[in-house]
């Protein structure tokens, strides 16, 4: 009988294989990733690396010394004191403190401040406190200090937004007019956007995250571009990094471009020259995990999109791997195994600048 | 989870040079070679050296640039960025407005 080796399903199950199946697994999903991106698979060195990484009888591997990345973190002080909708563990914490822990304890590499409800357009009414929040967190705090939030153009739409709900309107054949809506809320949101971090700004903000680019599809990725283009252009030295939802761009409208680019349907090498020319410093490639499949195939997948965005990149990535992205397991306590075998295979194999 | 990536992968923030390496790639957009590569030019140390608790602890509280525990007396908050921004020859946004609060 072949030795097995253990490993995870991408919700996180365990798992036993033996080193041929793993290799099968790890062969598909860079193939997959080649096939839909046109992109360049793994070598064989390349997935054997992977093999090894995967295979490794330790419960936690690392990076080689020497091969560290800075770790950058979204949701902010909301995984302290935030409750299980935002993965936040319930301490009763300010936002300074859960910083603060962040920097002095976890050894966090930069740290972000977030809203609560985490999506700009809620932080509008409550700006005066997210500003004073930022002040104090910048007179304490040390390490890169930003504001983050998602684009989520969702919440433009009817019942929560001012806009007709694209959804409803294409269900009614209404598609000029979902087009409009989508459109309309796109500008709107970068009006919101460009307005919450000029008063962020203000009080000495270091820059922006703007988180999950694209969920609501190519109109969520056509505000934030413009955004960050808006933002750049009034502050030429403000951090501004741009991530990801997905590693394909829905195209809800389906027509909307940015710099002459059609945006539905760009992949991480495609998504990544336009983030870099709207003005960003640092961009957040993203792999969704497919809870079907093994974290052999997930990460086969996920480093082949990931190490095609790095090399067509003019800027560093800081490949998104949170809970159900970048070959991570889709559950909220990720197990570290799982964890620390894709963070080493992101950085090692795919040659990522940053997590 | 983060803290497992933080321990496989990361460069321990202000434990080591973490936080010098990461303000590079933002301000600069350095790619992690070339702000690895400033950075360690700048404190005089080697790239791997950056993500050394024993080599970077004595140069941050040397130079003054913040350290992880909390020394009496040793500079925090924008103090410690003001020292940064003169280590890295960077200006930070936090330190521009308080400069222009007490000017």
């Amino acid at each position: 009988m072949a030795t097995e080796y253990f490993l995870r399903m991408g919700d996180g199950a365990k798992i036993f294989m033996s080193k041929e199946d793993i290799m099968a697994d790890i062969e598909a999903g860079c193939a997959d990733a080649a096939d839909l991106g046109d992109i360049p698979s793994l070598s064989e060195d390349e997935m054997e690396k992977m093999l090894d990484i995967i295979t490794s009888p330790g419960r936690i591997v690392g990076v080689e010394p020497g091969m560290e990345v800075p770790v950058t973190h979204d949701i902010g002080a909301i995984r302290i004191d935030g409750d299980q909708g935002n993965s936040g563990v319930g301490i009763p914490a300010s936002r300074l403190v859960g910083s603060m822990i962040h920097e002095r304890a976890f050894g966090a590499d930069t740290m972000e401040l977030g809203h609560i409800d985490y999506s700009y357009k809620p932080v509008k009414p409550v700006i005066s406190q997210e500003q004073q929040t930022m002040e104090v967190c910048q007179q304490n705090m040390v390490i890169p200090m930003l504001y983050g939030a998602m684009p989520n153009m969702g919440l433009y739409y009817t019942p929560d937004g001012p806009f007709e709900n694209p959804g409803d309107l294409m269900k009614a054949f209404k598609i000029s007019e979902a087009q409009e809506s989508i459109k309309s809320a796109g500008d709107h949101g970068i009006r919101d956007m460009v307005w919450i971090m000029q008063r962020l700004q203000h009080v000495g903000c270091d820059g922006v995250n703007f988180d999950t680019i694209g969920a609501a599809g190519d109109g969520d990725m056509y505000a934030s571009l413009n955004s960050i283009e808006a933002l750049r252009k009034e502050f030429p030295n403000m951090y501004i990094n741009a991530g990801m939802a997905g590693e394909l761009v829905l195209g809800m409208h389906g027509e909307l471009e940015y710099d002459g680019t059609v945006l539905a349907g760009l992949w991480p090498h495609q998504q990544v020259g336009l983030a870099a020319k709207a003005g960003a410093n640092i961009f957040g490639p993203v792999c969704n995990t497919n809870t079907s499949k093994t974290s052999a195939w997930n990460l086969g997948r996920s480093v082949t999109f990931m190490k095609s965005a790095v090399e067509a990149s003019p800027i560093p990535c800081h490949v998104d791997m949170g809970m159900g992205v970048g070959g991570i397991p889709m559950l909220e306590t990720p197990p570290i195994d799982a964890v620390t075998r894709a963070s080493k295979a992101m950085v090692e194999i795919a040659g990522v600048d940053g997590i | 989870m983060p803290i497992a990536h933080i321990m496989a992968s990361g460069m321990t923030g202000m434990r080591a040079a973490g936080d010098l390496v990461a303000r590079m790639q933002f301000s600069k957009s350095m790619r992690i070679g070339d702000a690895k590569d400033f950075v360690s030019k700048k404190l005089g140390v080697s790239n791997a050296d950056l993500s050394d608790e024993y080599v970077m602890r004595e140069i941050r509280e040397e130079l003054d640039i913040g350290v992880i525990t909390s020394v009496p007396g040793c500079a925090k908050g924008i103090a410690a960025k003001m020292n940064i921004e003169k280590l890295l020859g960077i200006n930070i946004n936090c330190c521009d407005k308080f400069r222009e609060t007490i000017a």
